[in-house]
């Protein structure tokens, strides 16, 4: 059965390496935002670091995660639509391994879109303390943050009736960062807002890698972010096999 | 060996509200074409979703090669394949590696050998390593049939296969399929147009208002329906007939 996904996550990897614009076109806009942020807003936003490309990339590398699984959506939707997804379904392969093949497919193209962010970020100054330990569980944050969000962006990938409709739900994903720890400290947002900021998922996942890469310390917010990556993979996990097992009617 | 490949009984199944099959019954032996004949929305492809195991039943007994469709639908995948209205392929690989991707997770034991059969077999040769959404319609249609026959499936159900093709390319899927049948493949076959059935046929099932309405060989229904008479009529060539023997006469050139 290994072996099954194994063949289906060749496919559709070879889809991407087919179409490397979809990792290029991912990765333009957390760049320009990065910019944006770094040579137009970053000198009159007060963060307490000199280093605002540091204080930035955090956030910036979950925006890029949050709008790369919009991809995943896209390849369901159209598996579905091309009835590739009924040839799989009547052929005798574990219903789990075709999913599991398109979250796979997301963690390696999610992880190729993060590569090309940071070295951009490398170019304009990103300076991070971190030991091979630390980069190891950063890794690790942002892998479990990716496979979270996939499971999520399964969902209307598999629903959808339209190709905007299976894709529609990532922009809320990409502008959380915004109301977050990402950009700019809580300690200036009016109490309403700064509440919601606060205990929002960007907000601990961000302060955690903050912590390993330039602190060298698992900080406080390591578990916080843990606790939400793991809880919003298996609500969504949950709520896409359930899907998936009643579109089979 | 049982000589019935399908057999449905008292099939009954509604979408929310609206009872879409009302007690369908019917067998079809083994090697045999049948042919589904009904209007759009008469419940065709419910009926193929359901026997191929895409759709669960609300009632009846479904058997595919001996096995049940609700109980045991690992072993009837084992042994069907699906062609579903449209081409099912992956446009961004070339025809040969969608029919190596099958056949792997078909576990076909030497999976490039057989996908240069099958390339060859279905006119595909030169087409081979080009990517397959720049296809035409009726080579997409082939190497989607292509596909479904890796690993030799005993059933193969064909929802409409030649909805959206041009005359040259259905004539071509109409061989095709007669080849198959040859080979002693059970095909189950959905279609609107009377001639694609009386074309293929080895007996045809009308599926109407959620019921199995008329089932039986060509000649049979022919003798049951409007009583033959004998009239004198000057042929004129169809459209169709115009069109294929000007193609084929442009081929000459």
């Amino acid at each position: 059965m290994k072996n099954k996904t194994g063949v289906l996550l060749g496919r559709l990897l070879r889809n991407i390496l087919r179409s490397p614009d979809t990792i290029i076109t991912v990765a333009i806009t957390p760049i320009m935002m990065m910019l944006l942020f770094v040579y137009v807003f970053g000198g009159a936003i007060k963060t307490g670091t000199n280093n605002y490309v540091n204080y930035l990339l955090p956030g910036i590398l979950l925006i890029t995660i949050a709008s790369g699984v919009a991809y995943t959506s896209l390849r369901l939707f159209n598996d579905v639509k091309s009835g590739l997804m009924a040839r799989f379904f009547t052929m005798p392969i574990k219903r789990s391994s075709i999913l599991w093949a398109h979250v796979f497919t997301s963690l390696v193209s999610n992880a190729l879109t993060i590569v090309i962010v940071m070295l951009v970020a490398f170019l304009i100054g990103f300076r991070p303390s971190a030991d091979l330990l630390d980069w190891l569980a950063v890794v690790g944050i942002l892998g479990l943050f990716t496979i979270a969000l996939t499971w999520l962006a399964v969902i209307p990938g598999l629903t959808a009736g339209s190709m905007e409709g299976a894709t529609a739900y990532s922009y809320p994903l990409i502008f959380l960062p915004f109301i977050s720890s990402a950009f700019v400290p809580t300690e200036t947002m009016p109490k309403l807002v700064r509440v919601f900021a606060e205990n929002q998922p960007v907000t601990s996942i961000v302060n955690a890698i903050r912590a390993l890469l330039y602190e060298g310390t698992v900080g406080n917010s390591i578990w916080m972010a843990l606790a939400w990556c793991v809880g919003i993979m298996i609500m969504a996990y949950i709520i896409a096999s359930k899907v998936f097992k009643h579109q089979l009617g | 060996m049982s000589q019935i490949a399908i057999s449905v009984k008292g099939l009954k199944k509604a979408f929310r509200d609206k009872e879409v099959l009302k007690g369908v019954d019917f067998e079809v032996r083994r090697g045999e074409i049948f042919a589904l004949l009904g209007s759009n929305g008469a419940g065709k492809t419910t009926t193929v979703n359901i026997l191929s195991t895409l759709m669960k039943p609300d009632s009846g007994e479904i058997s595919i090669c001996g096995f049940d469709v609700k109980l045991q639908p690992d072993h009837v995948r084992q042994n069907i394949s699906l062609t579903g209205q449209f081409s099912a392929l992956d446009g961004m690989l070339t025809g040969r590696e969608n029919l190596m991707m099958i056949a792997k997770l078909r576990g076909v034991s030497s999976p490039a050998q057989v996908a240069d059969q099958l390339l060859e077999r279905f006119g595909l040769r030169d087409a081979a390593n080009r990517r397959a959404d720049k296809y035409s319609g009726g080579m997409k249609r082939r190497l989607d049939i292509a596909m479904s026959l890796l690993g030799n499936p005993a059933v193969i159900f064909l929802d409409e296969p030649s909805t959206g093709l041009d005359p040259e390319a259905r004539t071509e899927i109409w061989n095709t399929i007669k080849e198959l049948a040859g080979r002693g493949t059970t095909i189950l076959l959905t279609t609107q147009y009377l001639e694609e059935a009386e074309h293929l046929a080895d007996r045809v099932a009308i599926l109407h208002g959620g019921r199995i309405i008329t089932t039986g060989t060509l000649a049979e229904l022919k003798q049951m329906f409007p009583p033959a008479k004998v009239e004198y009529v000057e042929k004129q060539p169809t459209l169709e007939e115009i069109f294929l023997a000007i193609i084929s006469k442009k081929g000459e050139i």
